[in-house]
C-alpha cells in the first residue's frame, strides 16, 4: 500500500521541505516507521520510544483521526492521505 | 503585528466567555500579513478550567479550509480565566508553530484583556495588535 503523507510546516525543514511525501505501509505505525526511518531527525516529534503515537501529534487518516481507528495499528489503504498536524493545546498551568 | 476587526474580537471573546468555567479556545484563519479573516472555535477537549486543546477534527477542516481559500492558519487564541493574557510555561512549551501569532485572552477582570505573542524556541515576545 502506498499512502501520501501530508507534512505540517514546522516538520518540513528537517525533511527536507517536502510538503507531501508517498510512503509504503498497511497500518499508520509501518508509515510512521518507513517515515522515520527516512526522516530520523523528526521521530521524536512523532512517536514515542514505546512505538505509540505522540501525545501532541494528530494524525489522520483521510477525515479520520486515528485515535478512533486503533491509533498506530489503523489500517491503510492504498491512495489513503494521511495528514499530521502538531496538536494546539496549552493552558495556564 | 496582528490585525483583528472588532467584529472578530467579539467572536473571541464570545467563544471564551461561552467555555466559562473552562478556558476557551479557537484558531485565526487570515492573510500572511497578520489580518484575520475568519475565526473558528472549537470545543476545549482538555475540559479544563486551566487547560485547552483544540479539537483534532476543528483542526483537520481549519486547514483544510485554509488551503482551499488561499489562506493561512495564523494562530490560536484561547482564555486564561484567572490569571493575565500573557504565556504560561506550558504555552510556551506546546506553542507548535513559530510563525503563529497566539492571542491570548483575560478574564480575570471585569474589563476583558486581549494580548498577542510570538512563541519562537521558547521566547515570548508580544506584538502590536491593530483593533
Amino acid at each position: 500500500m502506498t499512502a501520501l503523507v501530508r507534512i505540517p510546516t514546522v516538520l518540513r525543514p528537517a525533511m527536507g521541505g517536502d510538503t507531501s511525501v508517498a510512503v509504503e505501509g498497511s497500518t499508520v505505525g509501518e508509515i510512521l516507521d518507513h517515515l522515520t526511518t527516512n526522516h530520523p531527525a523528526v521521530k521524536g516529534q512523532l512517536l514515542n520510544s514505546d512505538g505509540s503515537l505522540h501525545r501532541f501529534l494528530n494524525v489522520y487518516v483521510n477525515d479520520d483521526d486515528v485515535r478512533y481507528l486503533g491509533g498506530v495499528d489503523a489500517p491503510v489503504t492504498n491512495g489513503d492521505e494521511i495528514t499530521l498536524l502538531p496538536a494546539v493545546a496549552g493552558g495556564t498551568l | 503585528m496582528l490585525s483583528v476587526s472588532s467584529v472578530h474580537r467579539d467572536a473571541v471573546v464570545a467563544t471564551c466567555i461561552r467555555a466559562l468555567p473552562n478556558e476557551g479556545c479557537g484558531l485565526m484563519l487570515g492573510t500572511s500579513d497578520g489580518t484575520v479573516t475568519e475565526i473558528v472555535p472549537s470545543p476545549n477537549v482538555a475540559d479544563s478550567a486551566k487547560l485547552y486543546e483544540i479539537d483534532s477534527g476543528v483542526l483537520l477542516r481549519a486547514y483544510r479550509r485554509s488551503e482551499e481559500e488561499s489562506l493561512l492558519v495564523l494562530g490560536v487564541f484561547h482564555s486564561h480565566t484567572h490569571s493575565e493574557a500573557y504565556p504560561s510555561p506550558t504555552d510556551v512549551a506546546q506553542a507548535p508553530d513559530p510563525e503563529w501569532h497566539y492571542l491570548l485572552v483575560s478574564l480575570r477582570d471585569v474589563s476583558t484583556a486581549i494580548r498577542s505573542f510570538h512563541i519562537v524556541d521558547g521566547e515570548i515576545s508580544e506584538e502590536e495588535i491593530s483593533l
